[in-house]
């Protein structure tokens, strides 16, 4: 199995780069055709106002979990998920949260405000996310110590937390995604 | 058949199942899930390393993740160029400091709007680089993979941006 390690080289190989920059360009036209670019869209979800963005995301996930777990049983692809702890996941989810709210874009869409002309995110929130990211750099030798470790559960999916068949979780929560997205429609949300 | 392409929005159905199909083809052929985050975190270390020289990759967190210029930064740099596509297609490309709802709440002032996008990012950076993921690591990537560390990150960023949203325009608007 592949494992992405870049090895020494300071640039990967030229395959990879060029993959990376093709599905960039979709995802990044997908994401200005959903208007996820933009700032009234992103604040408009978390102020509950515009639920475009609950309606991407949940049809992003619906569609990829069904698609990525069948090509995993058919042994195509193998699930990278994250490792986590309640210290890393639910602290560094609320510091992200407040970011969010303040930005009015995230990380990723920021790349597409910024290619969509928005000044905020070109200059000073691109500004602000590489400032943050050099602090929590510089922070990392303590906090990797102390409060990252805190409520570690390692690489967990939930199928292998609650010790079933991958389907018996894919199945429900896919139901649980559509029927929330046709309730969201019907509340003319 | 064109003329989907210069539409300003697509139903966000439509957007998502693209982003799902995408997430397959990323898995397939790239062998990694979608993501964004970390890229922010090696181009900031990458611009220390213009000042500071080849002594920045010692640091411990990038020793953990490596300051390369690989899939994910060309990931992101691709959003830029795509979205600006999209912008160019439908006519949507604009120059705006000021965004529409930001401006009918806290006014015209692009100093104050800067500020605030500032903060915002160095926040919201940092707690990406805490969480381990953003929006689309987390958020789709990780929860489609059913990982327990991105549902609970992904329900984390919403419970503290809907606060902090509700906090902000309830208080200053």
């Amino acid at each position: 199995m592949q494992t992405n390690d870049p090895g020494n080289k300071r640039v990967l190989d030229a395959p990879t780069l060029i993959w990376g920059l093709i599905f960039g360009i979709l995802f990044g036209f997908l994401l200005q055709k959903g208007g996820a670019t933009k700032y009234d869209v992103i604040i408009g979800q978390l102020l509950l106002t515009d639920f475009t963005v609950l309606k991407i995301m949940l049809s992003a996930i619906l569609t990829g979990m069904i698609g990525i777990h069948l090509m995993k049983s058919f042994g195509w692809v193998q699930l990278h998920p994250k490792a986590g702890s309640a210290g890393i996941n639910i602290i560094g989810g609320l510091i992200f949260g407040v970011g969010f709210a303040l930005l009015g874009y995230c990380p990723g869409t920021i790349a597409g405000a910024i290619g969509n002309g928005y000044l905020d995110a070109a200059v000073a929130g691109l500004a602000g996310i590489l400032i943050g990211s050099a602090l929590f750099a510089a922070a990392y030798p303590r906090l990797s110590q102390g409060i990252l470790k805190k409520g570690d559960f390692g690489k967990l999916t939930l199928p292998q937390l609650f010790k079933v068949n991958d389907w018996v979780v894919v199945i429900p929560v896919a139901v649980l995604i559509f029927f929330l997205l046709f309730w969201l429609e019907r509340a003319g949300l | 058949m064109i003329e989907f392409l210069t539409q300003a929005r697509w139903s966000p159905y439509a957007v998502g199942i693209g982003i799902g199909i995408l997430s397959w083809l990323t898995f397939l052929i790239s062998k990694r899930p979608l993501a964004c985050s970390t890229t922010f975190a090696r181009l900031s270390g990458l611009i220390e390393m213009l000042f500071r020289g080849a002594r920045v990759d010692q640091k411990p967190y990038y020793q953990k993740v490596r300051l390369v210029i690989g899939w994910q930064m060309m990931l992101v740099l691709g959003i830029v160029i795509g979205s600006l596509l999209s912008a160019l297609l439908s006519g949507d490309l604009q120059w705006q400091w000021v965004p529409p709802a930001w401006q009918s709440s806290f006014g015209d002032n692009p100093l104050l709007r800067g500020g605030v996008a500032l903060l915002g990012g160095v926040i919201i950076a940092f707690g990406a680089r805490w969480a381990d993921g953003c929006t689309s690591g987390h958020g789709i990537s990780g929860t489609l993979q059913l990982a327990v560390s991105s549902w609970i990150s992904a329900i984390c960023f919403f419970i503290g941006g809907i606060l902090t949203a509700f906090l902000i325009f309830g208080l200053f608007a």
